[in-house]
């Protein structure tokens, strides 16, 4: 048996690392959050919190249970599968409280023209027009109704 | 059967321990939504791209995006006769007010949309120093913004510059494939304003989605496939000109 004190110094040395050896994993479990390495490497917690992000885009179906005249009107047109916030912007909030949050028209002048200006890189056989060829500086909506866009009563040339 | 105080002591705190265990097990908190069920990924129609910029101002309104940065964005291609190495390229604020008219009138012009390709093997979530971003069970890779620590190791390790530096947060920012949406049920912001279905959200895992019909009857590329990062945006008529 060695005498206690020939071992006494790896002894202190054992103590230290033990201490030390305490005092990571107590100072590991006070920063690492308590859902990491839940579902991964990564804070579990993280996906209830971007989860949580309210949405601003209500989605069509929302739209048509309120406004089903507009949403008849437009599957009978070519903007059957243009969404309505497609064009009207994103409205949850007025569908949580329409009352209280009313949406604002679009701007024509501008709207129409983001899709249906002229442009090489489009692709062939989508309706394209030069505004002032065709309507000489018209609004769209001044002959076209943009729920359902084609002319029917006499208009065409 | 009969358990003596003793026993009962000890088996208390292992009892604890286990339903510890079991609660770590629970699933996110969104009713309905098993993220085991779903494979995410979008189709996105060449030929359909009108280059409208719907979907980068819709992705901007959707998730606050600052202005200059782009989650999404478009980008329209020139490529003359055999040139198809050194296309021009051009996206006039990400293509977010729509595209002025062409400088060219001849040629092979078209628009791309690009966004997150939610890669299986992403270079992006291999590189990130402190697990502040991570693959989900239904194949979306997301940022944990409250652990990031802003080394934008990501912003470089991504090959296709899907991810920016938030000006204001100082953190790594991309694409969530609208992830507080899709939990919900709804389809991503830029697909609910995409005016010719050009593009389109699509879960892998439903053997109803119709995106197996498409991929079956089409031809459609991924970006970058030498990469091999499992990337699972899939074009369609995707022209070898776009990088």
């Amino acid at each position: 048996m060695v005498p206690l004190k020939d071992i006494a110094h790896l002894l202190r040395m054992a103590a230290v690392f033990l201490v030390g050896l305490i005092l990571f994993l107590f100072l590991r479990s006070a920063f690492i959050p308590k859902s990491f390495g839940r579902y991964g490497h990564f804070r579990g917690d993280a996906i209830a919190e971007i989860t949580a992000r309210p949405i601003a885009y209500a989605g069509h179906q929302t739209c048509e249970g309120c406004h089903p005249e507009e949403a008849d009107t437009k599957s009978k047109g070519v903007h059957a599968y243009v969404n309505c916030e497609s064009c009207h912007g994103p409205l949850a909030k007025h569908a949580d409280d329409p009352a209280s949050v009313t949406p604002k028209l679009p701007d024509v002048a501008t709207l129409c023209f983001r899709c249906h200006s002229e442009n090489i890189a489009k692709p062939q056989g989508f309706p394209q027009v030069n505004a002032n060829e065709h309507s000489g500086g018209q609004l769209c909506n001044t002959c076209h109704q943009p729920h359902s866009p084609a002319i029917t009563q006499g208009a065409k040339k | 059967m009969t358990i003596s105080r003793r026993q009962l002591l000890v088996l208390l705190p292992a009892a604890a321990a286990a339903w510890d265990f079991v609660l770590a097990g629970t699933p996110e908190a969104a009713p309905n939504y098993n993220s085991a069920d779903h494979w995410w990924g979008m189709l996105l129609d060449i030929t359909k791209c009108i280059g409208c910029g719907s979907c980068v101002r819709a992705c901007a309104m959707e998730n606050d995006v600052p202005d200059g940065y782009f989650r999404t964005w478009v980008e329209r291609y020139h490529v003359t006769d055999f040139q198809i190495e050194n296309p021009t390229v051009d996206s006039p604020d990400g293509g977010k007010e729509g595209f002025p008219p062409s400088e060219f009138t001849s040629g092979k012009n078209f628009f791309v949309p690009k966004f997150c390709n939610h890669c299986v093997d992403s270079p992006c979530t291999q590189v990130c120093p402190v697990g502040a971003t991570f693959h989900t069970a239904d194949g979306v890779v997301l940022v944990d913004q409250n652990y990031c620590v802003g080394c934008r190791y990501c912003i470089q390790a991504c090959p296709y510059g899907c991810r920016y530096f938030h000006p204001t947060k100082h953190v790594a920012d991309k694409c969530t494939l609208c992830y507080h949406r899709i939990v919900k049920g709804l389809t991503t912001a830029c697909c609910e304003s995409c005016p010719t279905g050009a593009r389109q959200l699509a879960d892998l895992k439903n053997p109803n989605d119709p995106i197996h019909a498409f991929l079956k009857t089409h031809s459609v590329q991924v970006l970058k496939p030498h990469l091999a990062t499992g990337a699972k945006n899939f074009y369609n008529s995707l022209d070898g000109s776009v990088r």
